[in-house]
């Protein structure tokens, strides 16, 4: 995959037959997915559906084995890449549970990351005093303290400051493909806003979002394009934003029952 | 009587082994060999070739007696396992082959210059280092100390040990084995018998040293000994930042460094002693390498005096030093922050001893061990808190980060306390550089390997903010240099 993919003119994720797991378990069981720039998808699924394993398996994490099925990101097999050189091509990965580095500055980390992607993108790198300035005006649009930059990535962060910081990191790094991993769940309300807002501020016509989530209040804020509902390792339902609506007053069950019986699921 | 001496080119080629060590090169020099071996005789020697005193033959020769005595038992209580050193085949004095240390640095050996330009430590006058004056040591003799008129004119003593002999008798007699005596153990007893040379540095009454002072140690002969010895004094409010870098060429034997380091502080000075220790770590199955068995002490002996060692310890095949403070004058301060890498089949055992006298003393102790491939660390630290010591304070913490599964880390405190009315603070740690870690960075565009060495350094953060900011840069490219292989 080149640096200058950009000009490829087919969808920029394609997911087609995906299984997956961990160990000798299969948790994606043929998982089909098409994402185009400037779309938000939002997937949806009880516990245990594979939301967080199509996240992962997508962001590369070493532990998730895929078994079938390919992944076709901007027109290339994305499956061989490494997770470096996957963040380099423009996928991130906002985490469920973000990683403590204790020692290691936020700045330093951020800056790092930063000047490797520019780098893969053919860019300068920014000095250190254009980082400083875009990294004080980013922290500024998400609400969290100036200080924030001399402190160890995650280490004695709240919750919700390692959900936002997830979001930071997101628009400091401006990828392609982003994809959310329950970036809700543990947030107030407060807090779940000013997420809202640093994403729907990301949002555009060069960039695509995949939203995983349980709950559909997210989308309360976040208008998703598409709406999938992943059941057993499969996206058994897709829909509009409505679908999430009817989710919010049916609950999953509906859906399993509807699929039980033998209803015609919908793409 | 003296023992004839040899002429030998030294000359070897090191591209067999398999290593990236970058420091690795010989230096093509005539070196003036005494014979293999340790005797009376040999010792007769080193005073005649050094032209020392009757003073410091008896002395040498005392340490030597004691040290036959001790029939060639090294202390066996720390966690290290070699093949028993012939201490007869061994040679007690090599030194480039110039019979006087140079008036000028003119008059320096080319070759050797070159050497040390190579290390990036370069002794010409118009290229020396800005702001760190350097005592260049190669084979265990002081070859070169740049900026030696800017220090004079402060009073500053900084020049070789041998030197000092000659020229400043009355501190040498005073303070030499003061803090370290030749009786203190069997490779202290060694050193004082055959110490080639070392550093000296002395800073009188409230000066504050403008310069870091430096010493960098070159080992070069093969099947040499290096002994040095380092003494320094900083006398009443004074201060001064010291800092000692060492290197070796590759060699499949092992080579012996038996080092005595020490430091006196009198009231209200302060002393801070850095070390980059990279002697060869032997090859990545563990043959060859330095046996690094060294003695360093400070004795903070006046009254608000501090004493501090930082330490980042990458090389030598075994490590087995433990630099201590006597915390003697009231109110006075010890510190230790060490950083301890070991890789391949390394073996480290090392740390500190505080041991507190006076009223109010405090001491701090903060030990990060870095353990990969089949690598031993070992932190070994006594705190001992005498009846006299009324309010001391101590904190510990020890920190062990593992790398992969076939290593080990270890943490073994002594803790004396003779007075109830001591504060004493341990916390230790053991944790792994996790998958989880490097994913999240790599997730980022971070490489596997920039990951590694960020979650590394940040790791012993709090040790590289105690040294001085060039050496910080160093110690940080020679935790990544150390670590190559180690990911994965």
């Amino acid at each position: 995959m080149s640096a200058r993919a950009g000009n490829h003119k087919g969808p920029l994720l394609e997911v087609r037959d995906l299984h997956a797991g961990v160990g000798e378990v299969e948790i994606l069981k043929g998982l089909n997915l098409t994402v185009n720039l400037g779309e938000v998808h939002a997937v949806m699924g009880p516990n245990g559906s594979g939301k967080s394993t199509l996240a992962n398996v997508l962001a590369g994490k070493p532990e998730y084995k895929v078994t079938a099925g390919e992944v076709i990101y901007e027109g290339s097999n994305l499956l061989k890449l490494t997770p470096d050189k996957r963040a380099l091509n423009g996928i991130f990965l906002a985490f469920q549970y973000p990683v403590e580095l204790p020692g290691v500055r936020e700045r330093e980390f951020m800056k790092t990351a930063l000047d490797a992607i520019r780098e893969h993108r053919g860019l300068e790198k920014l000095s250190v005093r254009e980082f400083n300035k875009l990294f004080q005006e980013k922290i500024a649009q998400m609400e969290m303290s100036p200080d924030l930059v001399k402190r160890s990535v995650n280490e004695g962060f709240s919750g919700g400051e390692k959900k936002r910081n997830e979001i930071l990191q997101m628009v400091v790094l401006e990828p392609k493909l982003a994809l959310l991993d329950e970036t809700d769940s543990g947030l107030d309300i407060d807090a779940l806003k000013v997420v809202a807002n640093g994403v729907n501020k990301f949002r555009g016509p060069s960039r695509a979002i995949v939203i995983v989530t349980h709950y559909q209040r997210i989308l309360d804020y976040i208008t998703p394009d598409f709406v999938h509902v992943l059941i057993d390792g499969r996206i058994v339902r897709s829909g509009g934003h409505e679908l999430a609506l009817e989710l919010e007053a049916k609950g999953y069950e509906w859906i399993k029952e509807a699929i039980e019986s033998g209803e015609q699921v919908s793409v | 009587m003296t023992t004839p001496v040899k002429q030998k080119v030294i000359s070897r080629k090191t591209t067999d082994l398999d290593t990236d060590y970058k420091w690795g090169f010989v230096t093509d020099i005539k070196s003036d060999l005494a014979p293999k071996g340790l005797n009376e005789d040999i010792i007769r020697l080193i005073v005649d070739k050094k032209n020392e005193p009757e003073w410091m033959l008896e002395w040498r020769l005392r340490a030597y007696r004691h040290w036959m005595k001790l029939n060639y038992e090294e202390p066996k209580w720390a966690k290290i396992h070699h093949p028993p050193i012939d201490f007869q085949d061994i040679y007690y004095y090599a030194s480039p082959v110039k019979e006087k240390r140079p008036g000028s640095l003119d008059e320096v050996d080319p070759e050797l210059v070159e050497a040390f330009n190579k290390l990036g430590i370069p002794i010409e006058e118009q290229k020396k280092l800005s702001g760190v004056a350097v005592d260049a040591i190669f084979d265990s003799v002081s070859i070169a100390t740049t900026y030696k008129k800017t220090l004079e004119e402060l009073g500053i003593i900084f020049c070789s040990v041998s030197e000092a002999v000659q020229k400043h008798p009355e501190l040498i007699k005073k303070y030499l084995g003061s803090v370290v005596p030749y009786t203190d153990n069997f490779y202290a007893s060694l050193n004082a018998a055959v110490f080639s040379d070392g550093t000296f540095a002395y800073i009188p009454p409230g000066v504050r040293c403008p310069l870091e002072l430096m010493t960098y140690f070159r080992m070069n002969t093969e099947g040499t000994g290096q002994f040095e010895r380092t003494l320094i004094i900083a006398d009443e409010g004074s201060y001064v930042s010291y800092l000692e870098g060492c290197t070796a060429p590759m060699r499949k034997s092992n080579q012996l460094h038996a080092a005595v380091v020490e430091l006196i502080a009198l009231d209200n000075a302060e002393i801070k002693y850095s070390t980059l220790q990279n002697w060869y770590p032997g090859d990545k199955e563990g043959k060859g390498g330095v046996f690094n068995f060294v003695t360093k002490r400070g004795k903070a002996a006046g009254v608000n005096s501090k004493i501090s060692w930082t330490q980042v310890e990458t090389g030598s095949a075994i490590t087995w030093k433990y630099p201590s403070v006597i915390l003697q004058g009231d109110n006075s301060v010890g510190e230790f922050y060490s950083v301890a890498l070991v890789n391949n089949y390394q073996q480290a055992d090392t740390g500190t001893k505080m041991i507190h006298i006076g009223k109010n003393t405090k001491s701090t102790i903060v030990a990060k061990g870095i353990s990969a491939g089949h690598g031993q660390n070992t932190y070994r630290g006594l705190v001992k808190i005498m009846p006299s010591a009324t309010n001391a304070r101590n904190f510990t913490r020890c920190d062990s980060l593992l790398i992969g599964d076939k290593c080990g880390a270890h943490t073994v405190p002594y803790i004396e306390v003779r007075n109830p009315t001591a504060q004493m603070e341990h916390e230790a740690t053991t944790s792994k550089v996790s998958d989880d870690q490097l994913f999240y960075c790599m997730q980022r565009g971070i490489s596997e390997e920039d990951a590694q060495h960020m979650i590394i350094n940040g790791f012993c953060r709090g040790i590289f903010k105690e040294l001085p900011f060039e050496f910080a840069m160093e110690a940080s490219q020679l935790l990544k240099v150390s670590l190559e292989g180690a990911v994965g």
